[in-house]
């Protein structure tokens, strides 16, 4: 008897030993202590303040781009091998959904060349299957392979730029991934917790940064209407209507070629820098060699004419090209420091290959995360000393016991979400809430157990020796079904569901072992020292 | 001290004038939700945005309501109890006007509530990197002797006072108590900045698509998590008491959901975690009464069910109470003084405590009842012996054959299906 209690002591001090070095490590100080917690503890974003955001991925915008991509290389090869056609231009599909019903329409090849267009175009896009519409008109849709492959690279590359972007504003313990639901392949979710300043964040996640150099044909224009009349409402082929940004409640537009000179997607580095002659902050970009090499092509040949600045779909600003520029360029226009730097931030990080949409936004200010803490705090604290007053004066002695499993069942709750790397949300704390019913719950059941028992006339030890081995039978039933019912939960269930689950489970393991064996332990404690036990206080 | 010491109240013996109650409940909560065409679902389920907006003092409701009225914002507005905050709730279903709505109603509250910039930097938005970016010059120019490092702490400290103080600065003044600003600081500060009297602190968006589907993954998780617990249950006692506790845990959930409906108050995802934690306390109520039940079984053979339940509910009846009690009081407390976010959790809670306490007794151990006088009716009109559970199998055949009794549960179990 005596022996087995002192093994029992042993197993259990050893688990609270376990269980406070998880919590706290080994803290040489106050500071460190709290620092430790912090480290160990991981708040979910309702609780830490932050943001979560889940995003679509328009992958419509990334099949245009291909699309258009092969219409300028198409017209170039079909020149050169003196293929004439009217027209080379595809649709506009405008969702999600139909983003792979991207069509190229190819009019106007003379039937004496069809044998060579044919040739040409399978030859060199093997990507794309080529339908007849008649003796002159083919069709060029995407293969589905081809269409699942570029899916899945616009995926990996949005996920990759982003990184970059939460990496370059420091922001770092946020992470990217997909959702995870099984119909959502375009969605993205992305978690930033502790962030200061989510709006901000969320404006450069946003920014697709495709910069363009484009060819102004015309303009500017007052407004889009004025741009439209000037060419007859229909605007010329291969051209469209680029907004300014607003500035001072002005905006105007401009006629501007609607294939890129350069698309500086493959930006080697840019700086925001103040500018020495009227200190404005301006921000200065480096293209890569082939980019280059092709706006050198360009400037070359067109100085004196205008080209436009474009970064998502906005004209910044309109020069007229003095000299041959070869790699650099500077963005003018940001009207303060931040919009500079954010603009190379992005340019940086490369841009976006499809505009991403925002699905879920859930942003928590780090201010109404600490009220929800010491609500919480509060709240739990306040229920905590109540049913622990009711304990110590229904109970007794035994009471004492009672409280005494709930703090380490509290404890051991702590230390295994540490353990585990699991993140405490408001759920979370639901089942939390919950694991304390029921460990009060298996207390009552104990005691009223053993209470019964004296009542019959046992004598004591064997009171309470009765009063656990009936009262476990219960226990186990009423965690078991529990944890059976977490079980689906943490299967089926999203999130929130999920946290509130994985939370229950660990605190019903630790009030089984708490409830049953350490009060068990401290009862036949308690007991083994007197020779004659005729009262138990309980 | 003991409350209840012996009791013998006779609880089957009332137990009609509780079914009825039960039933007039259900039926209550199902024609509210009927008529007003299913649950209220918040955001969470239905799409649409919450935003939460903090004030240094808080504006009459009515005037905030007839604000964004006159923009023609279709907004609902609610106050934060106990705080100088309002959430206002956007129902829009469409993502991109979703977000132009958000905008304009921030806008909106800004321009009639807020403070004027005068050219100013406001220092109840934006974090700490950029305040750092907007003083570093002026602290400069003003002679203020501060390396980056210092400044980027300087600012990190004025936001971290402002998460302190409930995500506003009042006044500038204020700041004087922030480590590191001096008197030559703080009038650069005063030259910079100024401190607008409302600040958004929290968001949430939920896109239609995305609510949808949480409604039904949260609703398959809850179903799966009953028919889990129904299958446990009936291979620990027998199909019927799983059956019963299941249909009993139904019945708390579908009386809670109706109690929402007809208070008109929202379906969130806080509260469906809320319903998962009554439908864990009244499974587990159900399953110590039970547990009592089939422990009785073994012991008192020869006992009529219905006496037997009675003898069990009393027997358990001082622990039901106080666990309940116990639990219903915190409740209450979340529910009284928690607060405008946690009041649906906390509503949920002590409808589910007080439904899901009573429900073990009144729903669960009465179908118990009704299914063996249905069975004995049916194969055994002169059988006196109660559905003992497996783990009652007798050892002795002393007693009127309970293992006939059992056999006889289970071919009834066959016909059923």
């Amino acid at each position: 008897m005596q022996r087995n209690i002192k093994i029992k002591a042993v197993i259990i001090v050893a688990v609270i030993l376990v269980c406070i070095y998880g919590v706290i490590g080994l803290p040489k100080s106050k500071a460190e202590l709290v620092a430790n917690w912090k480290h160990n503890i991981h708040l979910g974003l309702d609780l830490s303040g932050g943001t979560q955001l889940v995003m679509q991925v328009q992958l419509q915008d990334a099949f245009k781009a291909t699309a258009d991509t092969v219409i300028e290389r198409m017209k170039e090869e079909l020149q050169k091998d003196g293929i004439p056609f009217t027209t080379i231009d595809r649709n506009d599909p405008n969702s999600l959904e139909t983003a792979d019903k991207i069509e190229i329409d190819v009019k106007g090849v003379p039937v004496a060349k069809t044998g060579q267009f044919r040739s040409t175009v399978s030859d060199q896009y093997s990507d794309w299957l080529l339908t007849p519409i008649n003796s002159t008109d083919y069709k060029l849709t995407m293969k589905p392979t081809e269409a699942l492959k570029l899916k899945q690279d616009t995926m990996s590359q949005t996920t990759a730029t982003i990184e970059r972007k939460i990496n370059a504003l420091g922001l770092a313990e946020s992470s990217v991934q997909p959702t995870g639901r099984s119909d959502a392949e375009a969605e993205l979710l992305i978690q930033l917790p502790g962030v200061d300043d989510p709006a901000h964040v969320k404006q450069i996640l946003q920014t697709q940064a495709v910069l363009e150099w484009d060819e102004v044909k015309d303009g500017p224009y007052n407004t889009r209407e004025e741009g439209l009349a000037k060419h007859g409402g229909i605007l010329p082929l291969g051209t469209k209507l680029v907004p300014t940004l607003i500035r001072g409640g002005q905006q105007s537009w401009y006629l501007v070629s609607r294939s890129a000179i350069v698309r500086g997607t493959d930006i080697r580095d840019a700086r925001a820098s103040q500018d020495s002659t009227n200190g404005r902050w301006v921000t200065n970009f480096v293209l890569d060699q082939q980019a280059a090499k092709k706006f050198e092509n360009y400037t070359s040949n067109n100085i004196g004419n205008r080209a436009a600045i474009v970064v998502d779909g906005q004209v910044i600003s309109a020069p007229t090209i003095q000299s041959r520029i070869s790699d650099s360029g500077m963005i003018t226009g940001a009207t303060s420091q931040e919009e500079a730097s954010d603009l190379a931030l992005n340019l940086r990080a490369g841009s976006l290959p499809a505009s991403i949409v925002p699905e879920e936004e859930r942003t928590v200010g780090p201010s109404l995360g600490a009220d929800s803490i010491r609500e919480g705090f509060r709240a739990g604290l306040a229920g905590l000393i109540a049913v622990v007053i009711f304990m110590l004066v229904y109970y007794r002695r035994s009471g004492i016991n009672a409280t005494l499993a709930l703090v380490l069942n509290a404890v051991i709750l702590i230390a295994a979400l540490a353990y585990f790397d699991a993140t405490l949300t408001l759920p979370g704390i639901a089942g939390v809430i919950l694991t304390i019913g029921m460990a009060v719950d298996s207390n009552v059941l104990i005691f009223e157990r053993i209470r019964e028992e004296l009542r019959a006339g046992k004598a004591v030890v064997a009171a309470v020796d009765a009063g656990f081995s009936k009262a476990f039978a219960t226990i186990v039933d009423t965690h078991v079904t529990t944890v059976v019912s977490c079980l689906f939960l943490f299967i089926f269930g999203t999130g929130p569901v999920k946290g509130f689950a994985v939370t229950l489970v660990i605190g019903l393991v630790a009030n089984v072992f708490t409830a049953v064996f350490v009060s068990k332990t401290i009862f036949d404690w308690e007991l083994s020292g007197k020779r004659q036990v005729t009262a138990l206080s309980i | 001290m003991e409350l209840f010491r012996n009791t013998n109240f006779d609880f089957l013996g009332k137990k009609w004038p509780f079914i009825i109650l039960s039933l007039i409940l259900t039926a209550a909560g199902l024609v509210s939700l009927a008529l007003k065409g299913g649950p209220r679902y918040g955001i969470d389920f239905k799409g649409g945005a919450l935003i939460r907006v903090t004030f240094t003092q808080r504006p009459p409701v009515d005037k905030v309501r007839a604000v964004l009225d006159a923009k023609g914002l279709n907004a609902d507005v609610q106050e934060v109890q106990g705080k100088q905050e309002d959430i206002i709730g956007i129902d829009v279903r469409e993502d991109k006007a979703l977000q132009t709505a958000r905008q304009n109603i921030v806008n909106t509250l800004t321009a009639a509530f807020g403070q004027p910039a005068n050219g100013k930097y406001n220092v109840n938005a934006g974090g700490a990197d950029a305040l750092a970016n907007q003083l570093r010059l002026p602290l400069q120019t003003a002679g203020v002797s501060m390396n980056d490092q210092q400044v980027n702490e300087l600012a990190a400290n004025i936001i971290g006072y402002r998460t302190q103080h409930s995500g506003l600065v009042r006044n500038l003044d204020d700041l004087r108590s922030v480590p590191g600003v001096t008197p030559q600081v703080l009038n650069v500060l005063k030259q910079q900045l100024y401190p607008d009297s409302l600040a958004v602190i929290g968001v949430d968006q939920v896109g239609p698509k995305i609510g949808a589907e949480l409604q039904h993954k949260a609703i398959l998780a809850v179903l799966y998590a009953l028919g889990g617990m129904l299958v446990y249950i009936a291979f620990r006692f027998e199909w019927i008491y799983g059956a019963a506790a299941v249909i009993a845990v139904f019945h708390d959930t579908i009386i809670t959901i109706g109690l929402f409906s007809i208070f008109n108050k929202e379906i969130s995802l806080t509260v469906v975690a809320a319903l998962l934690t009554l439908v864990g306390y009244s499974m587990n109520d159900t399953i110590v009464t039970f547990d009592r039940i089939r422990e009785n079984l073994k012991l008192l053979r020869r006992e009529k069910l219905e006496p037997l339940i009675n003898l069990s509910v009393n027997q358990t009846l001082s622990r039901t109470v106080l666990t309940s009690g116990l639990t219903l009081l915190t409740a209450l407390a979340l529910f009284l003084f928690g607060g405008q976010v946690l009041n649906g959790f906390a509503f949920a809670l002590v409808c589910g405590i007080i439904v899901g306490t009573y429900s073990s007794v009144y729903i669960a151990s009465p179908i118990l009842v009704f299914f063996n006088n249905f069975m004995e009716g049916r194969k055994h009109p002169s059988a006196s012996v109660s559905s003992a559970p497996r783990s009652g199998a007798p050892k002795t055949p002393a007693v009127a054959a309970p293992k006939a009794s059992k056999q006889n549960v289970r071919g009834g179990a066959a016909k059923v299906k």
